[in-house]
């Protein structure tokens, strides 16, 4: 009965859209129009307001002509008898809703600053979160984009107890999706429930602790929008593509939990405008027939233990579980869980005890698959709070595997043993550190289960390139200290080889075109001396994930005829991005940011770009939230270049691209770089060194400016002078 | 007796009238149907009276088959074949139903151009939108220029279309891509309305064309004329002159005449005077006229296609279809009944004569001898509205006893256009047609049929119309209704939302349900039927459903035709690629070749193809036959998998 739904919905329009109103006018009386208002730290002002209507709210006053529209929205409450068709009527109220939504918490911005403690994870009692920033926002976007996050859950009120909600929150983290939550039933929040049983909330867990209103179910949409305007390349104010994007890419859904308000419903109908359907608890009406979501609208009346299977399927989502043989929960939502204080069972490494991991080959008749092996005490034979030292040897072996791919299967051991809930993980190689919770070994969890965790997961992810592996764990110091010798030596090896590749020595170049399920034209070429500028991908990797998924998102691309050596522009690259951007893109160059940069999703790690007056270039990651001497913070840098463009004078690239020797060579390279934040200069400080030692300026790094010396071209371009930083010396930037 | 009365009608009240106009001594069609029958060689095509040697007659055999000396005797004195003069008749009708409409559009466009050009006092331009959506269409420049210069240049352009003389009309644009290559290679893509028209006249004149074949082409050509031409601009510049309609709430039945109040009831097709009309029996100076007679008020309603057109963009009642127009002045209680152009008995005069009301006809192309004619001029359009609407009211008071209004008001939802359908099934933000497309993919909607068309006294009244709705949505098949089958629809109560659960199928229910639709929507006038072309256009558009109207699963019929613009409107039906079933009767068996030819190889040539049952349950199945063979064809004749999405199928996605 989708006429009871409409007129609910159509209702709590009035009511909702009705109360901004009046908050508004209150505000207004007290501050003015031109008091500013926003969330924090973001570039897309409101951002539902923003990307759907192209308003940009910055000021109190700035809300009057939105107000207005929501009010034009709204459409008269449904007749009872001979109704006039209110499908569409409803769903134009469920949007006024979300603009309204969004003025109501602006304004709780405003008169109540600190009401959110606007950070990833809980501060102190404090669980109410608020927006997400534009930090959180491209860092848990790139879950989006890879795939580790298909969607999220937006729940709302609060289940019967404390227990079904920690198990219908566990059941959304194992399907890796995020849980957004907000609103109020019969005196109790699905977050405050979290917390009562235990359970981590905050950003890193997955388990999104909106606001204690319904009115916080704005941020989530606020989420979905950005990642349409961020992603997917949609102008602001396109709303059509606004919506089809969400529709067709982000898997997210409604679970309201308790009875459906007025409001709730008005909500959920501006839900369906973004395709996201919506499964209750309750026996609220359904709407079944397919269309502006991609299967069922509202179904309801589901049980507890199975409104998460539900909702899956109704969303049309695919999510492959992993089967890991362990007694906790697994998966990526518990990859963010800290273990902390008196819950540590057992910590390892992380400068207490020695600590590595080592991945290397070996002959097939030297493994027996499957076998894990302790080598010294485990979790039974010592006690609550202590420490050991660990190694942890992964020997593998198979007719595909190379001496290459060892690195990339080291780099595993850190997510997969940091996605069991209770497992810590942090760090790799010989600074690898482990915590294990007390909640863990209480399930049984012993450290035989490290290793079924990477004999499993190892061989489910990379089943392709080898076929046996087997697991030691040692805990008795001497053996840790011989394996890490052995290890430290391989290292070195690797580091060399890596080190020498350049990207004359290959034929072949490696596409990434894993982002596309979001950002449908952008298409990454990766050669060994330009990693993927996400970060996560080098040409290793790439090369690996092709002999493992051959018909997958990394394919060789050969490279072909040399179009410009110094710009770097393949005829081989030129022909498949063509192909692959959709016939969005025909060229870029690898080498350049003046002239046909390489186009960026929109998730980098780093952004530069040309700083004219200072005859150079600077760099920002998206961790640092400040400004930039280009006038834009990284936020809007990334709002502007993302989502598949080719945008002269920036570029995406990755932290570890900085050092690396074709890093803008066409423009004249790391000399260039005039500005980056402190804190990635921290970050890389051994690579930056070595690098200005190499092109033979070792003062290099002291020439570098930071947001100490100033966050404009005309307060660091003294600085430059007075240190003699070669950029200004250099052939004009701008030929 | 009683009981052959009650066969003339479903509907209480008209059984009830025509009981009156008995009693009362007045003739009606149901009489004179009664009285004369159709003639037997005439209906089936076989008579040729194009020259002044005939008219010849040349009718098969009775009571056996046909034998080839037999065939051989059956030509005109001119040596014209039974099938050539079969195939000349069945064009004639499309030229007569394509003027008909075309002249219509043509009007429309006179005005449109007038209003552009600040002549028309009165009218403005009421839908920018759809002002600017016809300019980009037919590549008229917007840039910053005004409204009223921008509608010029639509205004010369669509006249310029009807006497254009050679290429392809520029409407045809808004047809399938397939469709108009289609159309290219058949050689049917009409080069100006009129010139086909024109053309039909001229090859059916003594010893001109007499391939039928050739003829039927001919026929098509001018067919789509009207649909994609005259019809087609007609619908588009009466959205942008009076507002594209939106659903709205009216009443239907002779039961919404009001005893106290002045009853003008506007008759006929064209919007232009009505929409006039609408707007002066508002004004204070009306109203307090009307009461200085003795009334409590103007009570204006409509009829036939006129009332279809005040309906959907005011709301305003109608009284009636075709075979009610009579009747409506059997009550005694109209005051005036204002006419313009088509489907217009002039018995009504006589009828009217009996009674206290006044006839008014309008157009100049139009006058029956007796009736009081207050033209109307588009230059001064507030001035004959006025004019007429006195001469309404200062009626009143001559009203004879006697008056009697049977029947309750029906209530309807109407209002469908292309426009609000994509709009109805996604609100303002996510419109399109993609609900509907999906809801036929998964069979909870079975296809799509347009039913349409006119009253026919030779059948009872509105049964054949209702019958076959009600069997279609029955059946889970959407039901798209114009002109009269929409009235009869109206005043058998389907078409309001509650109807779904009452008459509906399961699947179509529920869609009903969500979007909040009746299971049969108005979509106005006979010319807009062209928006039913245009629906069918974006539902193939939208995706899913192959690439053409005929890929899709959807039929036409008019079950209880009787005009030469039934034709026209089924044979640019059929050119489009619908299959359309008529009822009643076909004005082609009497030769088997042009038959064939019509229903069966017009098939291969445009997928769509006529056919022909009386039976309108039997009819109805014919095209739910035909929705079943077109979802085979489609390969969505079984329920298809959930498909759940992983990443690598998101990445397949194509950028929106």
């Amino acid at each position: 009965m989708s006429k009871i739904i409409a007129s609910a919905a159509i209702r709590g329009a009035y009511k909702i859209i009705g109360n901004a109103e009046k908050k508004w006018q209150e505000a207004m009386d007290k501050w003015g129009a031109k008091e500013p208002v926003g969330f924090p730290n973001t570039a897309y002002y409101l951002p539902v307001i923003y990307g759907i209507l192209g308003a940009k709210v910055e000021k109190l006053g700035d809300m009057e002509p939105v107000l207005k529209r929501c009010k034009a929205l709204l459409p008269p409450p449904v007749r009872e008898k001979y109704p006039l068709p209110y499908l569409a009527p409803a769903l134009d109220a469920g949007m006024a809703t979300f603009f309204a939504g969004e003025l109501i918490e602006a304004i709780r911005y405003l008169e109540q600053p600190d009401f959110y403690t606007k950070t990833e994870d809980p501060i102190g009692d404090n669980i109410w979160l608020g927006a997400a920033d534009d930090v959180i926002l491209r860092k848990r976007g790139v879950e989006f984009v890879d795939g580790t996050a298909p969607g999220f859950a937006a729940v709302l009120g609060a289940a019967p107890t404390s227990e079904i909600a920690a198990s219908i929150a566990q059941e959304l983290q194992q399907k890796n999706l995020y849980v957004f939550m907000c609103a109020e039933y019969n005196g109790k929040r699905f977050s405050e429930q979290l917390v009562e049983a235990g359970v981590q909330v905050g950003w890193s867990t997955r388990l999104v602790s909106f606001g204690p209103d319904i009115s916080a179910a704005i941020f989530a949409a606020g989420f979905a929008t950005r990642a349409a305007l961020t992603f997917g390349g949609v102008e602001p104010g396109d709303y059509r593509k606004v919506l089809i994007y969400n529709k067709d890419r982000i898997f997210a859904f409604g679970i309201p939990l308790g009875y459906v308000t007025d409001e709730w419903y008005a909500n959920a109908l501006g839900c369906v405008n973004y395709g996201f359907p919506v499964i209750a608890d309750t026996p609220i009406p359904e709407i079944l027939p397919t269309g502006v979501c991609t299967y069922e609208h509202v179904v309801s009346n589901v049980p507890h233990d199975k409104i998460v299977s539900r909702a899956v399927e109704v969303r049309g989502l695919k999510v492959a579980v992993a089967e890991v043989p362990v007694p906790v929960a697994y998966g990526p939502a518990f990859e963010g869980e800290r273990v902390r204080g008196e819950d540590i069972y057992l910590e390892c490494g992380g400068g207490r005890t020695p600590m590595v991991e080592w991945v290397t080959t070996k002959r097939m008749d030297e493994i027996e698959d499957g076998k894990v092996e302790i080598i010294g005490p485990d979790t039974a034979d010592i006690t609550a709070g202590s420490r050991l030292p660990m190694a942890i040897t992964v020997e593998v072996a198979g007719r595909e595997m190379q001496d290459d791919f060892e690195p990339i299967l080291e780099r595993q051991i850190h997510h997969l043993l940091n996605y069991a809930q209770g497992l810590m993980h942090i760090g790799q190689r010989d600074i690898a550190w482990i915590r294990l919770a007390k909640q863990a070994v209480d399930k049984g969890f012993t450290l035989h289960h490290i290793g079924d965790i990477l004999h499993a997961k190892l061989h489910q992810d990379f089943g392709g390139i080898f076929d046996k592996v087997q697991v030691r764990i040692y805990t008795e110091e001497d053996k840790v200290k011989e394996i890490e010798e052995k290890a430290r030596a391989v290292y070195k090896t690797r580091d060399t080889r890596i080190e020498g590749m350049t990207d004359e020595g290959v034929e072949t170049y490696y596409s990434c075109t894993l982002c596309q399920s979001f950002a449908p034209g952008h298409v990454c070429t990766i050669s060994p001396e330009r990693t993927g500028l996400c970060g996560s991908y080098n040409w290793m990797d790439c090369k690996a994930s092709f002999e493992i998924n051959p018909t997958g998102p990394n394919q060789p691309v050969e490279k072909g005829e040399c179009l410009d050596p110094k710009l770097g522009q393949w005829k081989g690259v030129n022909e498949f991005i063509y192909k692959a951007s959709r016939q969005k893109i025909d060229h870029y160059n690898f080498y350049s940011i003046v002239y046909d940069p390489m186009t960026t999703c929109g998730c980098c790690e780093c952004i530069a770009a040309i700083l004219p007056m200072c005859n150079g270039i600077m760099t920002v990651n998206r961790e640092y939230t400040g400004e930039t001497p280009c006038g834009m913070k990284f936020t809007t840098l990334a709002g502007t270049i993302g989502g598949g463009l080719s945008t002269p004078g920036f570029i995406g690239h990755s932290k570890y691209n900085v050092c690396q020797r074709k890093f803008i060579s066409g423009d004249g390279g790391f000399e260039r770089l005039v500005w980056m934040p402190k804190s990635l200069k921290e970050e890389i400080a051994d690579r930056i060194k070595a690098r200005a030692e190499e092109i033979g300026i070792p003062g290099l790094p002291d020439m570098i400016a930071d947001e100490t010396i100033g966050v404009t071209e005309e307060e660091i371009l003294p600085f430059l002078e007075e240190k003699g930083h070669p950029a200004l010396k250099m052939d004009p930037l701008l030929g | 007796m009683a009981e052959e009365k009650e066969t003339k009608s479903i509907d209480q009240a008209s059984i009830e009238l025509i009981e009156k106009a008995a009693k009362d001594g007045v003739n009606t069609v149901f009489d004179r149907a009664d009285a004369m029958k159709p003639c037997p060689i005439g209906s089936v095509g076989s008579c040729c009276k194009n020259c002044s040697m005939g008219p010849c007659r040349v009718p098969l055999p009775k009571g056996r088959e046909e034998t080839p000396e037999d065939k051989q005797k059956r030509r005109g004195v001119c040596g014209a074949t039974a099938e050539t003069i079969a195939a000349r008749n069945f064009i004639r009708m499309v030229a007569g139903g394509a003027a008909a409409h075309s002249d219509h559009g043509r009007g429309v466009a006179e005005l449109f151009l007038a209003v552009a050009k600040g002549k028309a006092p009165g009218y403005e331009i009421k839908d920018e939108q759809k002002l600017m959506q016809v300019a980009l269409d037919w590549g008229i420049e917007i840039g910053d220029r005004s409204n009223n210069e921008i509608a010029v240049d639509i205004g010369e352009k669509a006249l310029a279309e009807f006497g254009r003389q050679e290429g392809e009309l520029i409407t045809l644009r808004k047809a399938p891509l397939k469709r108009q290559e289609l159309w290219r290679q058949q050689g049917v893509s009409p080069r100006g309305i009129d010139r086909e028209i024109v053309e039909i006249m001229h090859r059916t004149h003594i010893g001109v064309d007499q391939d039928y074949k050739n003829l039927l082409k001919q026929g098509v050509r001018a067919a789509i004329g009207d649909g994609w031409g005259g019809s087609m601009i007609a619908t588009e510049l009466q959205d942008i002159l009076f507002g594209t309609p939106a659903p709205v709430l009216g009443k239907a039945n002779l039961g919404v005449l009001e005893k106290d109040k002045v009853n003008i009831i506007i008759h006929g097709h064209e919007p232009l005077l009505s929409e006039m009309i609408v707007a002066v029996a508002q004004e204070p100076e009306m109203i307090e006229l009307a009461k200085s007679k003795g009334a409590k008020g103007i009570n204006l309603s409509g009829m036939c296609c006129t009332a279809n057109e005040i309906l959907m963009r005011h709301g305003v009642a109608i009284a009636g279809n075709f075979l009610q127009q009579e009747l409506a002045i059997v009550t005694g209680a109209v005051d005036a009944m204002v006419v313009d152009v088509q489907c217009i008995m002039q018995s009504i005069q006589t009828v009217a004569e009996c009674y206290h009301t006044k006839i008014i006809t309008t157009s100049p192309k139009a006058k029956i001898p007796g009736a009081v004619h207050i033209e109307f001029d588009e230059h001064d359009a507030l001035k004959s509205a006025r004019e007429i609407v006195k001469t309404a009211i200062e009626n009143f008071p001559n009203r004879k006893g006697g008056v009697y209004i049977p029947g309750e008001p029906v209530n309807q939802i109407a209002g469908f256009s292309h426009e609000t359908i994509n709009y109805l099934l996604g609100g303002l933000f996510r419109a399109s047609y993609r609900p509907l497309n999906d809801n036929i993919i998964n069979g909870r909607i079975r296809g799509v049929a347009g039913v349409v068309g006119c009253n026919n006294a030779r059948v009872k009244h509105n049964e054949g119309h209702v019958n076959m709705v009600k069997e279609l949505i029955k059946n889970d098949v959407l039901v798209l209704t114009t002109g009269c089958n929409a009235i009869a629809c109206a005043e058998a109560g389907l078409l309001v939302p509650e109807a779904a659960r009452e008459f509906a199928g399961k699947g179509l229910a529920e869609v009903c349900e969500t979007v909040g639709i009746p299971p049969v929507l108005h979509l106005g006038s006979c010319v807009d039927n062209s928006r039913i072309l245009i629906a069918a256009t974006a539902v193939v558009k939208d995706g899913g459903l192959g690439d053409d109207i005929s890929e899709l699963p959807v039929a036409g019929a008019a079950p209880e035709w009787m005009s030469e613009k039934a034709i026209s409107i089924g044979q640019y039906f059929v050119a489009s690629g619908v299959y359309t079933v008529f009822g009643v009767t076909w004005p082609t068996t009497g030769s088997k070749e042009v038959t064939d030819f019509l229903f069966k190889e017009m098939e291969e040539m445009y997928g769509g193809m006529w056919d022909f049952e009386p039976d309108p349950i039997r009819a109805a199945h014919l095209m739910i036959a035909h929705i079943d063979k077109k979802r085979k064809a489609l390969g969505i004749d079984k329920a298809r998998e959930r498909v759940l999405y992983d990443m690598e199928m998101r990445r397949e996605l194509d950028a929106v």
